[in-house]
């Protein structure tokens, strides 16, 4: 499942998490459990979904289980909108 | 003097009903634990361990995270005068197999006699263990303690521990920090209590309020030990909530009056970053009285962007304060910003680089902006000394040793680094810094340790894993720390030699390392640098010279255009 969503979060996170622009994220990509992104940066990823589509992501749920790639987190955000 | 024991007796005796400490948990109600709850906790503890042949003196070894579990059997401990040790828990980044054989390498030096942990982790703990070969003699489960109960205080093994007997035990983390117990007696660290209660006139009224974890000298000494033997209400939070919700600290500092809070460097500028405005609604910070910063580089900038983006809730400018600590001091050796604002000085930086003078710059040089730790408390005092152990006068940069009454006996059966620690009687801290009229400056490290957060890394942990990488030889790799403005603490790079230029290849080896690494260490790396060989700088013994290192890197990103 690649969408626009999808891509927009893969961007923002290869860009502004992984500092690594180019780098590419697959949507089954373990994030989480792969110590890809650092739980440092997990409040920016709740700010970031927050501000662009509109969903709050409540801090208790910033963890592997709720969601720990691309397709869990947009469905994840499509459940709240 | 009383010991732990007669503290907690005397605490529980006046005062059962007092709510001690406060659990914050993230989706929970928030859980009140009164002397009476925490003795009572503690004394089922208790129990459990004398049914496992625990004897006081021996160490037992906590896998537990915040909350009452953890509290019970810390304090358990303390009752049957065995040494407690909190070990970090297992995180999600972190390797099994490596956490495994720290726990390994912890347990071959420290010689704990029992674990306490979780059932769910029972059978990775017992993975690190070789029954009938190690000292470990029961792995004890935290759902199977017996109930919590009034204690018999004439049977307590804590009541009769003498006041020089080891009290509790601190590793750093990682794989070097970890075999390294700090070893602190009860004398210590009572001492330390006192001399450091004066430093910021701590009274009744004080309330603490802390997200630090808890195997670290900040968080254990402050924000643990120090309001639960001392009688201040704590209010405590996991670091792994704070991390994910960091207006939690403050919601809490307004909700219970928070009087006192211990941060490193980089919370001021995360809580000032990723904080919204909605969540700070109607909140009060007025009665915050002194927030220290502590355990890692300080920034004046750090301060300024905590105070500007927190003032209209009511923080005061002048309760910002810093620290200057270390675990082999129990915990503080100064403190600033309590009788008087914190004090700063712009340095002229070339004199600091090659002369090692720390003068106040002329308006056209180049300066660094040094913020004063403070001076030292009562009972602790500070020389600053040259290679050959000479004292040097103010505004010299040398060593900074120390001496106090609240030193540690030494490192848990190892004498060998014990013995390096010290000379003729003065602890080296292993920090470069200068005196002014008794108000210490830090300047660097001459350890090549890397600060991520306020948590300790050795670079030689991380360089050993990327020597596990297909195309990375031993001794061809180098980590270091470089200070990031933004997020007010440290990067960590990693320069490594390869022996290929193709751009695929080399991506591989980059994203081979920043697995191996974070998944033996924890820790990220923000940037790997490949070089071909010979580009390490190594000392005449052949080691990394990771300082030269670190100079030679950021010439050359320089060079480039690129700024770290």
């Amino acid at each position: 499942m690649t969408d626009e969503m999808t891509d927009t979060l893969a961007k923002y996170i290869a860009a502004e998490i992984l500092k690594q622009p180019t780098r590419q994220i697959v949507p089954d990509e373990p994030l989480l459990s792969s110590g890809l992104i650092d739980s440092f940066h997990l409040v920016d990823l709740s700010l970031f979904v927050e501000n662009n589509f509109g969903v709050r992501i409540d801090d208790a749920e910033l963890n592997a289980s709720s969601f720990d790639n691309l397709n869990q987190l947009v469905i994840l955000i499509r459940s709240r909108k | 003097m009383p010991i732990f024991s007669d503290l907690l007796r005397g605490h529980y005796e006046q005062s059962p009903n007092k709510v001690i400490v406060t659990m914050l948990h993230a989706g929970q109600p928030d859980l009140p634990v009164t002397y009476r709850d925490l003795i009572h906790g503690a004394a089922g503890y208790v129990k459990t361990y004398k049914q496992n042949g625990i004897q006081p003196g021996d160490v037992v070894l906590l896998i537990l995270q915040h909350g009452v579990d953890l509290l019970y059997a810390y304090y358990g401990a303390v009752l049957h005068g065995a040494i407690p040790s909190i070990m970090p828990f297992l995180t999600e980044k972190l390797l099994p197999e490596r956490y495994r054989a720290d726990l390994a390498g912890l347990v071959s030096v420290s010689q704990p006699t029992a674990i306490v942990t979780y059932r769910g982790f029972e059978l990775e703990v017992r993975a690190a263990l070789k029954p009938g070969k190690d000292s470990v003699r029961a792995v004890i489960v935290s759902d199977q303690i017996e109930r919590p109960c009034p204690p018999q205080f004439s049977s307590l093994g804590g009541l009769r521990r003498k006041l020089e007997d080891i009290a509790l035990l601190q590793h750093s983390s990682g794989t070097t920090g970890l075999q390294k117990g700090v070893a602190l007696s009860h004398q210590a660290v009572i001492n330390q209590l006192n001399n450091y209660g004066k430093a910021i006139h701590l009274t009744d009224a004080d309330v603490f309020v802390s997200w630090l974890p808890l195997y670290h000298d900040m968080g254990l000494i402050a924000c643990w030990l120090m309001p639960i033997l001392m009688g201040n209400p704590l209010v405590l939070m996991s670091p792994f909530d704070w991390v994910r919700a960091p207006y939690r600290l403050l919601q809490a500092v307004s909700k219970y009056k928070g009087t006192l809070t211990w941060l490193p460097n980089f919370a001021y500028n995360f809580c000032s970053q990723k904080i919204r405005d909605r969540d700070l609604e109607g909140l009060n910070l007025s009665t915050w009285r002194i927030i220290s910063n502590c355990s890692e580089p300080m920034r004046w900038e750090s301060h300024q962007v905590f105070y500007e983006r927190f003032r209209n809730l009511g923080l005061r400018y002048g309760t910002m304060g810093t620290c200057y600590a270390m675990a082999e001091n129990v915990f503080a050796v100064t403190q600033g910003g309590v009788d008087s604002p914190v004090v700063y000085e712009d340095i002229d930086r070339e004199m600091l680089q090659t002369k090692k003078m720390a003068q106040v710059a002329q308006p056209d040089k180049i300066t660094v902006r040094m913020m004063g730790t403070g001076k030292a408390i009562q009972n602790a005092y500070i020389r600053i000394i040259d290679p050959n152990g000479h004292n040097l006068p103010d505004r010299h940069v040398g060593e900074v040793a120390i001496q106090s009454d609240c030193m540690l006996t030494g490192y848990y059966h190892r004498i060998d680094a014990t013995e390096k620690a010290f000379m003729d009687g003065w602890y080296l801290t292993g920090d470069y810094g200068y005196l002014v009229e008794g108000e210490l400056y830090i300047t660097g490290r001459k350890k090549d340790l890397i600060i991520v957060g306020g948590k300790n890394i050795y670079p030689q942990d991380l360089e050993l894993l990327a020597y596990d990488v297909p195309g990375v030889h031993p001794g061809r790799a180098s980590a270091f720390g470089v200070f990031n403005e933004i997020t007010g603490t440290e990067d960590v790079i990693m320069v490594t030699e390869v022996d290929v230029d193709d751009p695929v290849e080399r991506q591989m080896i980059s994203d081979a390392i920043r697995t191996v690494v974070t998944r033996g260490s924890a820790v990220t790396l923000r940037y790997i640098h490949l070089v071909r060989n010979p580009w390490l700088v190594k000392t005449s013994s052949g080691k990394t010279a990771r300082s030269a290192n670190r100079e030679k890197f950021l010439k050359e990103m320089q060079a480039k255009g690129q700024i770290f």
